[in-house]
């Protein structure tokens, strides 16, 4: 893989042309939509997108209507990476029989947390051990917002949801997020990466060296969902910072195994005074607004010390020159 | 008339010969996964893959349901495409076979027939692609290995046919057909290839008003497999009724086309009728019981008793026509089914059999046979008791009992 540190510039960024395109039906302030207008802008050529079921597959693809201006493939909520598996086999076998005239061809599997925790976990897991050549975003907005904000596999502990309500005796989500990133890593992937849009620049670079592993690569993208987390709508490129300043979602890349802190974590790591507590990035969002109640402080104690353990526990793994 | 091609003579069981079509067919993607009875067919195929003889790109998937995507995804990008199932992988398959006619994708699939847990059972029997009937596949079933390799290569041009562009089932009986060895005669590949052409794409409006092949082109960006509400959803469900019916007439015509080439058909492609026209008694059945059953029609006329046979080969699309022409000369007709339609009045083949027969002024009797149930054997005695009840049937012209249950213990 290419050491090269990709450049993208506002100004390269406006200039080119959109392919995931403005008149689709997200919601106001919608996180997951900004990402994927702008990991678009990250394409190196030739691109086919696969989508599992989810919100940005219903807003992009209302028929007679598209948002894609790429091939595009919706089957089913299970099986982005099987779709991305069928492409990916299908382009090599008419490669050999000359009836591809593209000289390569990127795929990217789009998936939300339900599509990639939980019910497209398998498929995921199977198209990698294959090592089919393909990019997996996962764009993670912490709930199945689509069908109404019922808990996934990625929701965080004490948020509530339609399916964990905060009520008078159990306070939202009890279990912890399923560690994706590191399920991913455990596959032996060459190229395994977690990314924030309000980094945007380093969120790019890192779809591109996705794109550019010959082979599978998974991108695990923060996207808040003002509607979903009952925030403000001009708030979702805000908490995407938080998450990363209270070390809630670090961001890093790990090639081949290696895991190195990306800059915005990195400068946290190098200065733990920097860290914002927990509840800065929580205060604001309605899914935590019942934790904010002297009978939920355990709670929020609670949350403070996982995140303070998954940093510390993050530090370890990575290479001692981050 | 054209020349029947040089074919040669060798031993095959049931899932060897459709793998061995499926070599022969230039398929492009082969994704699968393994299961009984079908299992050989997979195996079978790899060697192909592992010694070069096929460019396929075989793609050995963690479930049925990542196989059945990934064909669909692969024939959406263009290629040609083959998988096999039976039973739980198909039952596993069930959302997406859906999908797949839905997104006009002509997969082929060979189905080892089996039966459906629980309880647990490997054994031959039809309930796993019966359960599938609504799913908008073509459902083709053979009587022997012979057929299933002849239908492999016919379902290629079928499906693939521009005004059908479906998905095709090829069911084979579990054991009965799929592991019993035969002598299979065989085309050579570039017969094959010829016969089968390379895969024909249909022509659709981009939402750049374009008019380009239907596939996922960086050349040409299409939106496929998108949301469709309460505005389009419908057309798009009778647009897939339009290419049953059109299947309907291909499935006669690669019949025919196929036969001068090979010099084997089966009936008109949709039903195979065996002593029918004058039969006073018939008995109607799916997949390979037609075998034994011709030996008994046989026997029967030996002893003067005017039996026929009718083997339903196409159960999708239904041939309602050709079945009302076949059975309404008969006095009495026994339907044989094997599988369930729990709760239902009698099994599924007897159900559309009767509803098809419902307008036909001088419609005959018809009572259902329930058998093989979990590979469950019938000797010919048992299938022999079936025409004693027709002729029983014809003679009193009453019916005691519509829905038999054959070889089981009550």
């Amino acid at each position: 893989m290419t050491t090269q540190e990709w450049r993208f510039t506002a100004k390269d960024i406006a200039s080119k042309p959109d392919l995931f395109l403005s008149g689709h039906r997200a919601c106001a302030g919608c996180g997951p939509a900004s990402v994927l207008r702008l990991i678009m802008k990250a394409t190196r050529g030739p691109t086919i997108v696969t989508e599992a079921t989810g919100c940005m597959e219903v807003v992009s693809s209302i028929y007679p209507y598209t948002s894609w201006a790429v091939p595009w493939l919706h089957t089913a909520f299970e099986n982005a990476a099987a779709n991305a598996s069928g492409i990916d086999a299908a382009l090599k076998a008419m490669r050999k029989k000359g009836k591809v005239k593209q000289e390569h061809i990127d795929i990217i599997a789009i998936a939300g947390d339900g599509g990639t925790f939980d019910i497209g976990l398998q498929a995921l897991s199977g198209a990698v051990e294959r090592g089919h050549d393909f990019l997996f975003v996962l764009y993670d907005n912490e709930a199945y917002m689509n069908t109404g904000i019922q808990r996934s596999g990625g929701t965080p502990t004490g948020a509530a949801t339609t399916t964990t309500p905060a009520g008078l005796v159990i306070p939202g989500k009890l279990e912890k997020k399923k560690p994706i990133t590191e399920i991913m890593l455990a596959h032996d992937m060459e190229y395994v990466a977690t990314a924030s849009p309000y980094y945007w620049k380093d969120m790019l670079t890192k779809v591109r060296k996705g794109l550019e592993v010959n082979g599978p690569a998974f991108l695990h993208i923060f996207a808040p969902c003002p509607r979903g987390w009952r925030c403000e709508p001009s708030k979702a490129i805000e908490y995407s910072k938080l998450a990363v300043e209270s070390c809630v979602f670090p961001i890093w890349e790990a090639v081949n195994g290696k895991r190195q802190l990306s800059t915005p974590s990195k400068l946290i790591a190098l200065a733990p005074q920097k860290k914002k507590p927990v509840k800065d990035y929580l205060a604001g969002q309605g899914r935590f607004r019942h934790l904010f109640t002297p009978q939920n402080k355990h709670v929020l104690d609670e949350m403070q010390r996982l995140t303070d353990e998954h940093w510390e526990r993050l530090l370890q793994k990575c290479e001692p020159s981050s | 008339m054209e020349k029947q091609a040089k074919q040669e003579t060798i031993a095959l069981n049931g899932d060897e010969a459709v793998a061995f079509a499926v070599k022969q067919c230039d398929v492009d993607v082969v994704a699968a996964y393994p299961i009984t009875p079908q299992t050989i067919i997979v195996e079978k195929f790899s060697e192909y893959v592992a010694n070069g003889e096929v460019q396929t790109e075989f793609v050995c998937t963690e479930s049925e349901h990542s196989a059945m995507t990934a064909c669909l995804a692969a024939s959406a990008t263009g290629a040609r495409t083959f998988t096999a199932s039976a039973s739980a992988g198909l039952a596993l398959m069930h959302e997406m076979l859906f999908v797949t006619s839905g997104c006009r994708a002509p997969v082929v699939m060979a189905i080892a027939n089996r039966a459906l847990s629980a309880p647990l059972n490997i054994h031959g029997d039809q309930s796993d692609s019966m359960a599938e009937r609504d799913s908008g596949w073509i459902h083709i079933y053979v009587e022997n290995a012979q057929e299933a390799y002849d239908s492999i290569i016919q379902a290629f041009k079928i499906a693939e046919d521009v005004d059908v562009s479906l998905p095709i089932i090829v069911g084979l009986d579990g054991f009965t057909v799929s592991h019993t060895l035969e002598n299979v005669d065989v085309l050579s590949e570039d017969a094959v290839k010829q016969f089968v052409g390379e895969r024909q794409l249909p022509n659709v409006l981009t939402h750049e008003g374009k008019t380009v092949p239907f596939k996922l082109d960086p050349d040409n960006p299409m939106t496929m497999g998108p949301i469709a509400f309460q505005n389009y959803y419908f057309e798009f469900k009778r647009q897939q009724e339009e290419g049953m019916k059109n299947a309907l007439k291909r499935i006669q015509e690669v019949n025919t086309e196929y036969a001068k080439v090979t010099g084997r058909s089966y009936g008109n492609g949709l039903i195979d009728a065996y002593k029918l026209e004058d039969a006073e008694i018939a008995v109607v059945c799916v997949g390979s019981t037609s075998g034994t059953l011709k030996v008994i029609v046989d026997e029967l006329r030996q002893e003067g008793v005017k039996a026929g046979l009718l083997r339903l080969r196409t159960f999708r699309p239904l041939p309602v026509e050709e079945l009302r022409k076949a059975l309404s000369n008969s006095t009495a007709v026994a339907v044989m089914d094997k599988s369930m339609s729990f709760g239902g009045f009698g099994g599924a083949v007897f159900t559309e059999v009767r509803h098809a027969l419902y307008d036909d002024k001088k419609h005959p009797f018809i009572v259902n046979y329930i058998y093989g149930l979990g590979g469950r054997d019938y000797s010919p005695r048992e299938l022999r008791t079936i025409f004693e009840e027709l002729t029983n049937i014809a003679r009193t012209r009453h019916v005691e009992s519509q829905i038999h249950y054959l070889g089981l213990r009550e």
